[in-house]
């Protein structure tokens, strides 16, 4: 606090005005191609171009600024902030999915099925229709035909045991940092990175598993909905934060960071553990109780 | 180093529109979202105007039914996501860093693009007016199943909310970062102006429940395009899932939109009373228990859909609870003021008219809180009268007070006082005029949401027409006086206003371009 005089404040800078530009671009690509019109796909694609280039180019930005020792302890709080509520802000987003899941299996499902006042729904529109959660044609309209559900154990199971592994590999590296072990730090990396690809890899396989073998899909009523909604989100941050992971293992092979000053390698390992814990959640509630 | 890199940067003040593109100055991005809300302000009254053309008379006479809802539907999104939160955010900007003695927002690039977001959301918002379809009509709450039934213009409506989704987030983490960062060494907490205080709390509001709304209207996108059931029964999910899932965002949202009233109304009191603010402490806790129960009321927006009876009173007495705190909140100003040396200048005027009509659309929400009495009331009028009197003579009141109670401070200008007040007296006028009836014809039976009515309704339509009206034509005197009072005018001293206290009224007016580069010392 007491150099507050000196707390740096960039000059005028063009990535947001990038930023809003690329977004645009990809929001306005992406609803012209749902809207059933092929152009919107060059739009969305040129949207995405322009956001990638900015992210590059604001975080180099942001990094070569950070490595010429321009960030005092204040911005570097600053930024901590900034993190810590970004997360809390995902929290949320995940929350609702979360919430849909819980009010689905708690309140719609059974109102349909004739509990408490949905006796007369289930009675005049859908006689018949039992409430059981998960089931194999989910809701009583049958939508998205038969389909089988996702079991726990098996490769969920296994990649439970990855992410939380990679949380280990993570704090190895961390703790290497601090002590200026740059080979445990960057061999901590490398394993992290190499965990979260193969956790993709075997989401990948087990959504093609979903697809092909169980006729499970986005379409296949709530529990298709919930399903790859949840998965399908998490599965982005994972990917996400794999590459977060990849450019800070980058950075740490040539030499950034030191004990008192890394506040990305941080960032990231809290992002990195929130995935984890999100993942929990989804084991727990959506592929196992 | 660093101070090296500040002197080569700190003046580079880039001429035209790249300054205002490229800066991170908190100051000219608050100007920027002052002036972004002002322009959706009269877009945004547009389309009210053309609701009370069309209701000036029973039948239809400007503009045919799907038009109508298309109006109703997006003054909404422009008022709220365009007007009354830039206008705060605005506030905040400029405000925020000179009340907490700091050099500029925590992070000033993110601050620009939380702002540059916005013209570019809104451009797709509003370009869905010329669309296949027309522009969303299905009301701001975007219930399911009728808001899918929108035309080509849906995906630009949920990606333009995505957008400003994030603007808001983002603007509302830069907020939190700056106050519990950018203090200067002796200002505590519980030292901090209230109107840091509840933007503090507001910014917490926006980060817990804009990535809700987000979730929802995502879920919205994929029930329509890529064949999920989130809100679809025969799929196993539930239309009225959407509307606790909005909901759990539209209530604390709607405090989003007050609370930073009540801290610009805790800032002005006082000056103008010449009194210190009675119950400092008590306004904290209220303001932070007012955020607490906004996340545990949202029910009480769906009374008659059909919820368990368990739900509806405990959402009921729940709703009540909130009146506590904010009672707090009035009777502390009204006390701050009681045997205060009073004087009535512009921005005292619309303070005080906050308090007063503020508690009216309070007390109808209290009446809206009783579950059997909502049967009666829901959707109808009177739920229209209620949150416009909280809405216009609140929220609005209390951004147009900050105007003038902080313009002398921007521009270094005062604003011409009797043009002020004229302003002020028309504006409560036909405020009044407006939304009064509105209560009345709700009463009777009048619906919300639609461009043809009974006859029996067709008096107190008219009135709030010609309210209407006048309050629009009246806002354009505002746009005049912050004009002339930024291109000139009676020179405004430090202080300004002599019974002013806060740092703000430390730094010369105008202040310079960047606050405290040494940092102020708080007793």
């Amino acid at each position: 606090m007491s150099e507050s005089g000196s707390y740096y404040i960039p000059h005028g800078s063009n990535w947001p005005i990038i930023a809003s530009i690329g977004v645009c671009t990809t929001m306005v690509g992406g609803s012209i191609l749902l809207n059933g019109s092929d152009i919107g796909k060059y739009i969305l694609f040129i949207g995405l171009a322009i956001v990638i280039y900015m992210i590059v180019g604001w975080f180099s930005t942001v990094v070569s600024e950070s490595e010429r020792g321009i960030y005092d302890s204040q911005v570097d709080s600053s930024f901590r902030w900034g993190m810590v509520w970004f997360i809390f802000s995902e929290v949320m987003f995940f929350a609702v999915f979360f919430g849909a899941l819980f009010y689905v299996r708690s309140y719609s499902l059974p109102w349909l099925g004739g509990e408490g006042t949905g006796l007369a729904t289930n009675t005049f529109l859908w006689p018949n229709y039992e409430a059981v959660w998960p089931q194999t044609a989910n809701g009583p309209g049958e939508i998205g035909g038969k389909f089988e559900h996702m079991s726990a154990w098996g490769l969920p199971a296994l990649n439970t045991a990855i992410l939380l592994t990679s949380g280990l590999t993570l704090t190895w590296a961390h703790h290497a940092l601090k002590e200026m072990k740059r080979g445990q730090l960057i061999a901590g990396l490398f394993l992290t990175v190499a965990l979260g690809s193969v956790f993709m890899i075997f989401q990948a396989i087990e959504y093609g598993h979903a697809f092909t073998e169980l006729n499970l899909n986005l379409g296949s009523g709530i529990y298709g909905s919930t399903f790859f909604m949840l998965t399908g989100f998490h599965g982005f941050h994972v990917t996400i934060g794999t590459i977060m992971l990849c450019v800070i293992l980058g950075r740490s092979i040539r030499g950034h960071f030191n004990p008192k000053n890394h506040f990305a390698f941080e960032a990231v390992a809290w992002y990195w553990h929130f995935v984890d814990v999100v993942w929990l959640g989804l084991f727990i509630f959506v592929y196992w109780i | 180093m660093s101070s090296v890199v500040k002197d080569t940067h700190h003046d580079d003040h880039p001429s035209g529109i790249m300054r205002w593109i490229r800066t991170t100055n908190h100051k000219d991005i608050g100007t920027l979202y002052l002036w972004f809300a002002m322009i959706m302000f009269f877009i945004g009254g547009f389309m009210a105007l053309i609701i009370r053309s069309e209701l000036f008379q029973p039948g239809l006479q400007f503009v045919d039914p799907q038009f109508f809802n298309s109006m109703t539907t997006m003054h909404a999104l422009v008022m709220l996501f365009g007007v009354v939160m830039p206008a705060f955010t605005g506030l905040a900007n400029w405000l925020i860093p000179m009340m907490v003695g700091g050099p500029d927002m925590a992070l000033p690039r993110m601050n620009n693009w939380s702002f540059w977001i916005l013209p570019f959301a809104f451009s797709m918002l509003l370009s869905t007016l010329w669309m296949d379809g027309g522009a969303p009509a299905g009301g701001w709450t975007l219930y399911p199943p009728l808001s899918l039934q929108t035309g080509d213009a849906f995906p630009f409506l949920i990606f333009s909310i995505h957008f400003m989704g994030l603007s808001s987030i983002m603007g509302a983490i830069n907020v939190i970062a700056t106050i519990l960062n950018m203090r200067a060494p002796g200002m505590t907490l519980m030292k901090m102006p209230l109107f840091v205080w509840t933007w503090l709390i507001t910014a917490f509001l926006l980060i817990a429940v804009m990535p809700v709304l987000a979730g929802g209207v995502t879920m919205l996108l994929t029930d329509k395009f890529f064949g999920t059931s989130f809100f679809n029964a025969a799929g196993g999910g539930d239309p009225v899932m959407f509307q606790h899932i909005f909901w759990f965002f539209g209530h604390p949202e709607v405090y989003i939109l007050i609370l930073p009233s009540f801290g610009v109304v805790s800032s002005i009191i006082p000056t103008f009373a010449r009194k210190p603010l009675f119950g400092y402490s008590s306004m904290v806790y209220a303001t932070a228990s007012i955020a607490f129960l906004s996340f545990i009321v949202w029910a009480h927006h769906m009374f008659t859909v059909g919820i368990p009876l368990a739900g509806e009173l405990f959402f009921m007495f729940a709703t009540m609870l909130i009146a506590v705190p904010t009672g707090v909140k009035v009777f502390n100003w009204v006390t701050t003021m009681w045997k205060g040396a009073m004087t009535f200048e512009t921005p005292m005027l619309f303070a005080i008219a906050f308090i007063v009509m503020f508690t009216i659309g309070g007390f109808s929400g209290l009446m809206l809180a009783i579950t059997p009495a909502d049967f009666q009331y829901h959707d109808t009028y009177f739920v229209v009268a209620h949150f416009h009197y909280v809405l216009v003579p609140g929220s609005i009141f209390a951004i147009m007070a900050a105007c003038y109670y902080w313009l002398p401070k921007w521009t270094g200008n005062m604003y011409p006082e009797t043009l002020g007040k004229i302003h002020f007296w028309l504006s409560t006028f036909f405020v009044n005029l407006t939304f009064f009836p509105m209560h009345f014809v709700g009463l009777a039976g009048m619906p919300r949401r639609i461009p043809d009515y009974s006859l029996q309704f067709a008096d107190y339509n008219m009135i709030a027409s010609i309210g209407a009206f006048g309050f629009g034509i009246a806002q354009i005197l505002f746009l005049y006086i912050v004009i002339k009072t930024i291109k000139g005018g009676k020179k405004a001293t430090d202080q300004v206003w002599d019974g002013a206290d806060g740092l703000e009224w430390t730094l010369p007016s105008p202040p310079p371009y960047h606050s405290f580069n040494t940092p102020p010392v708080v007793k």
